[in-house]
């Protein structure tokens, strides 16, 4: 599913991202944090793209450094074709509205003082100056209304509601600007069982019906096989494999992926069968040389050690390993 | 006897005018060994249920009804100081957040040696060797140096491993075990799961494990409680209830995970919310989002009830269809 244009939606061409700097006058060194290493995507129009990996992989750090809320370190980030990494804050204006997020948790993003009116009316506010305020409510109704919630419901404050109702709400203010291009970091991981179905639910329909493209960002495998189009599997601020959800899904490659998959709890009565991996994540603030999953890798040899894989194409899916490419695993 | 038996339990909480009623007449029991699993969303009342075995409500909650008997002697009454004598020694606890649950300006071992000195009495030497045998069991690479260690030296999953030691340390005969990997990452969950299934198998310690996560309990259980707004809607053994749920509470549940080949679809959802405690609809809370409920539904509270030790308090049990979506991996 290709746009008009031949360039794809977003893409994320060599981004590094670090936190932390050497200290300075009067303020001690902090020591410096890689969070993203080399990452390059690129994420096509009508793609529900996912990110996943466990804390501390640096998918939230990417997904905020695409959508602007902090730069990059190095390397480049484009939206159809134009950069928009390097943009002054009013460059980037036209490009913000065509890019949302939703956040994790509908307790911290919404407003405390704000009703959900005007929580709704902020970001046509400042991107439509002058929509007359017949055309606001009507807005806010259709988005209301085209995310489950009650119209009804406008004077009321976020604390009034449930946590399902509350992300609801945020979905509802990502989509009042009709954007293309959505990020959700963990939208569904706050709220219970029966309540994620309903909103994973509303995600899809909006997909549908708007056009949109997603960049999805969860720990939860399950909901990724369910969900998404193309997975890209993060490690200590690395991609190590990347690939359609359902190549993945029936035949990971990588060491990480095969041994994150089957940490999945499942409900079949298997049992617990997973396969255990050595040792801890190390810190994203002293990365191991070489490819920095070896510490924990069984099938780590000495070129693990030293050399820096990259992601290659292997059949099906598109993997950063050593032990792949010369078919040791 | 089992040997713990909860017997019609009620918890209530009086906050000024209003009291509102967390649990309402829970029944159910554990032998020696035995792993349950309970289930259900936040505000189920699954939490309130297992503090109040150990008798850990917090202010202003309370046991208005019923019974814990813990080897055939009721518990519930007992004063703070007897409660010393079984809390952390023979039921132990462990709690959601490691981090929450450690104190962060003392070590390991001062940690360790402390839980055992409050119920026996040992020397600091013994305690030390003790400790140490517990963090071997719970697999903490080299448990010498660990026990130097402040809690924020150690990763989330050593110090859930800390903290499952620490239930451990004075052998007791249950562990109750409140969502105990939901601040973890998935692999080190399965690690986590793994690890207190092996130690309650090697040791016949009993485990009430409480989590909304229906994979987990039946990795790990053989029983299951599902729990609704205060209530038990459902009870069996694990794979019967799993593979053959007789409450529509259950079955929305079970069927609202994604499931094998549902890619791209939409997901079953029950429709609604779970309702606060201070507004229960009349008659079975779940009736207004069930899409069995009729008239009768919403005037009397449903029994539980069921044979082979797997009953489910729903009138309609034998009007729905046997439940065979085809559950296979996630």
């Amino acid at each position: 599913m290709t746009g008009s244009s031949d360039a794809p939606l977003v893409n994320i061409l060599n981004v590094e991202k670090t936190f932390g700097d050497g200290g300075g006058f009067l303020s001690t060194a902090q020591p410096i944090v890689n969070a993203l290493n080399n990452v390059s995507l690129s994420i096509e129009k009508g793609d529900s793209f996912c990110l996943v990996g466990e804390s501390g992989c640096g998918k939230s750090t990417l997904a905020r450094t695409v959508i602007g809320l902090h730069p990059p370190t190095k390397g480049e980030i484009h939206y159809q074709g134009t950069r928009i990494d390097s943009l002054s804050a009013k460059g980037r204006q036209p490009f913000k509205r065509k890019m949302q997020m939703i956040f994790q948790n509908p307790y911290a993003s919404l407003n405390p003082r704000m009703t959900v009116t005007q929580i709704l009316e902020e970001p046509l506010k400042i991107h439509e100056k002058g929509m007359s305020k017949v055309a606001l409510k009507e807005k806010v109704e259709e988005v209301m209304v085209s995310v489950g919630n009650d119209p009804a419901w406008g004077p009321r404050y976020p604390h009034e509601f449930s946590g399902g109702q509350r992300q609801r709400i945020s979905i509802a203010r990502a989509l009042m600007l009709d954007p293309e291009f959505v990020v959700a970091d963990e939208p569904i991981s706050a709220l219970d069982v029966s309540i994620q179905a309903q909103v994973l639910n509303v995600m899809m329909d909006a997909q549908e019906k708007r056009n949109l493209t997603y960049l999805f960002i969860t720990h939860d495998l399950s909901i990724v096989e369910h969900f998404g189009s193309k997975v890209a599997v993060m490690y200590l601020g690395t991609v190590c494999e990347l690939a359609e959800v359902k190549n993945l899904f029936d035949a990971p490659r990588h060491p990480y992926t095969q041994a994150l998959l089957s940490a999945i709890p499942k409900i079949d009565g298997s049992g617990v069968n997973h396969i255990k991996m050595s040792g801890e994540v190390p810190t994203a603030m002293d990365l191991p040389s070489g490819c920095v999953f070896h510490p924990r890798c069984p099938y780590a040899n000495e070129r693990c050690r030293r050399d820096i894989p990259t992601l290659a194409d292997n059949g099906n899916t598109k993997t950063a390993c050593f032990a792949v490419e010369e078919g040791r695993v | 006897m089992a040997l713990l038996e909860v017997k019609d339990l009620e918890v209530e909480f009086p906050l000024g005018r209003v009291t509102l009623q967390a649990i309402r007449k829970v029944s159910f029991s554990l032998e020696k060994g035995e792993r349950l699993g309970i289930v259900g969303e936040s505000g189920a009342g699954k939490s309130v249920a297992a503090f109040s075995i150990l008798n850990l409500l917090s202010r202003p909650g309370r046991i208005s009804g019923g019974e814990v008997l813990f080897e055939g002697r009721d518990i519930s009454k007992l004063d703070n100081r007897q409660m010393r004598s079984i809390r952390g020694n023979q039921i132990s606890m462990i709690f959601q957040d490691p981090m929450m649950t450690l104190n962060p300006v003392l070590t390991v071992a001062t940690q360790l040696i402390e839980c055992l000195k409050a119920h026996r009495k040992i020397s600091d030497k013994e305690a030390w060797d003790i400790s140490i045998s517990k963090l071997k069991e719970v697999m903490i690479p080299s448990a010498e140096e660990r026990m130097e260690s402040y809690p924020h030296e150690l990763s989330g999953g050593m110090r859930q491993r800390v903290v499952i030691a620490m239930a451990l340390l004075t052998d007791p005969e249950i562990i109750i075990a409140d969502e105990p990997t939901t601040a973890l990452d998935v692999t080190i969950q399965a690690e986590i799961m793994v690890l207190m299934l092996e130690l309650c198998k090697s040791n016949n310690v009993g485990l009430i494990l409480i989590t909304h996560d229906l994979a987990v309990v039946s990795q790990v259980t053989e029983r299951i409680l599902v729990m609704y707004a205060g209530r038990v809607v459902e009870e069996g053994r694990t794979q019967e209830v799993i593979t053959n749920p007789k409450h529509p509470y259950t079955r929305g549940l079970l069927k609202a995970l994604p499931q094998e080949n549902t890619a791209g679809s939409r997901l079953n959802q029950i429709r609604g919310s779970m309702p606060s405690l201070n507004a229960l609809p009349q008659g079975c809370a779940f009736n207004p989002r069930c899409e069995y409920a009729n008239k009768e539904c919403s005037q009397l509270v449903p029994k539980l009830e069921g044979h082979k030790g797997h009953s489910a308090a729903c009138i309609h049990t034998k009007e729905i269809p046997p439940f065979n979506s085809e559950l296979g991996k996630v």
